[in-house]
């Protein structure tokens, strides 16, 4: 997938993300239409479906709301990269079929346009030409996103499947 | 092997190490009005029928409750349909907050792996079980499966020499460690609590300890068993002598002052001093953190004959009806509304900027909550210090961030 980059920094936190206040709804669009706002009240205008959000440390800090993964999502951000995320987001985005990917190191900032290679984990800065490798995933998080998140991956599956992993 | 090598290692029936990625079946777990709409929707899409075991699950209407508009209403609604069908029990409006719901009526216990929608879950390491905060499709998936996949964590050890000086609290220790250590620098990984400084410590404050594991991003937590009481018989998990950590930090805490977590994130936690004298317009004690009934009586000494000051409102929200009514049986709730406190029913309160207290503009609030990110209130134009009882007491009095110490 290729799209623009949205540059923020470290710790964003879910209550940034989403706020509390909104979170109580089932109606998604809803939650998009308040993603980001107390860091960046223009991200909801601004946001193409299939832009990459970028972001430095411990992404998605704070709450276990999966609201915050959903309202990214819907807003149509296709992928986060950060240098690395909390736990609890990183499952919830797995889990609701949001790509999230941990790279380390990178020269992207706001604007550029960013291919990234789900399947190889390479992020292709277009400005620079540089390329940049994500972490691996564990295979059971590459098998949730690829049947499309977790709901998916156990209507197919039944339970877990760990045996499988022959990459770690 | 760590405390939660060793629990996993126990439900699995075989020795795992941290790194490793296992299944394993969990004891019990809860969800929320936040969180909870979200899992049943969840759980409907994965196909619905039965949960894996109706009384290993809990339902909580904490967080809005009661419910401020027909929205948050039908939610509600949404919840206690699903647990009549389904026989779970459902903790309505103004039963309290999960966390405290769940270790009062023992739907945790010491040794359990217990899944939490929330992020405060890892409190329950203060009795001993592995407790991990997840979302709500993952929750799902466990009232499905009864399993989850996890990866064994990491242990980060902390040994803190005490005793803590006379009026310094559980609280202010919890915030100087989670300054430490940082909001993040506890990702992926346990952390076990140790040393003088929690031996003597009471249930109530272990589950502050661990409360705040969530804000240095851990997995999990436990505050060692040595010295906890508990109401009934139950088996302590210590690590083994040997047991690796991947980090082991001490610190000599004898001499630690009261602790605040200024704007805007948990862990940038100064000394109490140079922060004195700020004004306050509004204070708050309540949450999962210290809503309990020894951080309302830490108020009420404080308040005794005294009143909140001019300008300023006080807001209390138990975190239990077990502790409302521990707190009106002792005269607790009397000192504290006769000071002026208004008292909110047992729940989140304001702290999650939902309902019943949201701040002004340019307002600053003191709260012995857990978490002062921009907007946690409902506003992202005001600021919130997070400090223990007894400072947002003293400061409640002053209309200032007070050092407790002159009225202890």
């Amino acid at each position: 997938m290729q799209g623009l980059a949205h540059v923020y920094g470290d710790n964003i936190d879910t209550d940034r993300i989403i706020p509390g206040k909104y979170t109580k709804t089932l109606d998604t669009a809803s939650l998009a239409a308040h993603v980001l706002e107390d860091l960046d009240p223009a991200f909801k205008d601004n946001v193409k479906s299939g832009d990459i959000l970028v972001a430095g440390d411990n992404f998605g800090c704070g709450s276990s709301r999966e609201q915050a993964p959903i309202a990214l999502k819907v807003a149509g951000v296709g992928v986060v990269i950060a240098r690395y995320f909390a736990r609890i987001f990183f499952r919830n985005a797995i889990n609701i079929g949001l790509p999230v990917l941990e790279v380390p190191d990178h020269d992207i900032e706001p604007g550029d346009e960013v291919i990234v290679d789900l399947e190889t984990g390479e992020v292709i800065n277009c400005r620079t030409g540089k390329c940049f490798q994500a972490t691996r995933l564990p295979k059971v998080m590459i098998d949730i996103l690829q049947a499309g998140g977790l709901v998916a991956y156990l209507k197919e599956n039944g339970t877990y499947q760990l045996e499988a992993t022959p990459n770690l | 092997m760590t405390i939660s090598e060793k629990i996993l290692s126990k439900k699995v029936g075989r020795s795992v190490r941290a790194g490793e990625l296992i299944i394993t079946e969990v004891d019990g777990v809860m969800a929320t009005d936040t969180t909870g709409p979200y899992a049943i929707k969840a759980f409907e899409e994965m196909g619905g029928g039965q949960v894996w075991d109706a009384a290993r699950c809990a339902l909580i209407i904490d967080h809005a409750a009661p419910a401020p508009n027909e929205r948050i209403a039908n939610l509600h609604s949404m919840m206690r349909e699903f647990a009549r069908e389904q026989g779970i029990r459902l903790f309505e409006i103004g039963e309290g907050i999960c966390h405290q719901l769940m270790i009062e009526h023992q739907y945790v216990r010491p040794g359990d792996i217990f899944m939490g929608a929330d992020s405060h879950t890892p409190t329950y390491g203060a009795i001993g079980a592995m407790a991990c905060g997840v979302g709500s499709t993952d929750l799902a998936a466990v009232m499905k499966t009864g399993k989850i996949w996890l990866k064994v964590p990491e242990t980060i050890r902390i040994i803190c020499h005490g005793p803590l000086k006379a009026g310094v609290t559980a609280k202010d220790l919890i915030l100087y460690l989670v300054g430490k250590i940082s909001i993040s620098g506890a990702t992926y990984q346990a952390v076990e609590f140790k040393g003088s400084a929690f031996e003597e410590m009471t249930l109530a404050s272990r589950m502050t300890i661990t409360n705040m594991v969530a804000e240095m991003g851990g997995k999990t937590g436990f505050v060692h068993p040595k010295g906890l009481e508990l109401d009934y018989e139950f088996e302590a998990t210590y690590p083994d002598e040997n047991a690796a950590y991947v980090q082991t930090l001490e610190f000599d805490v004898s001499g630690l002052e009261p602790q605040l977590s200024i704007p805007e994130s948990p862990d940038q936690v100064e000394n109490i001093s140079p922060h004195e004298g700020q004004p306050i317009q509004y204070a708050f004690i309540g949450t999962c953190c210290n809503g309990r009934l020894e951080d309302l009586q830490a108020a009420a000494q404080i308040l005794a004959g005294k009143k909140v000051a001019n300008g300023v409102r006080f807001l209390i929200a138990p975190a239990s009806r077990s502790v409302l009514l521990d707190a009106i049986t002792d005269g607790t709730l009397q000192t504290l509304v006769a000071a002026g406190a208004t008292v909110l029913n047992p729940g989140c309160g304001p702290c999650v900027g939902t309902h019943q207290g949201v701040p002004g503009n340019d307002e600053i609030v003191i709260s012995a909550a857990n978490r002062n990110f921009r907007g946690r209130m409902g506003n992202p134009n005001s600021n919130i210090y997070l400090a223990a009882p007894t400072t947002v007491a003293a400061s409640a009095v002053e209309g200032k961030i007070t050092h407790p110490k002159k009225y202890q």
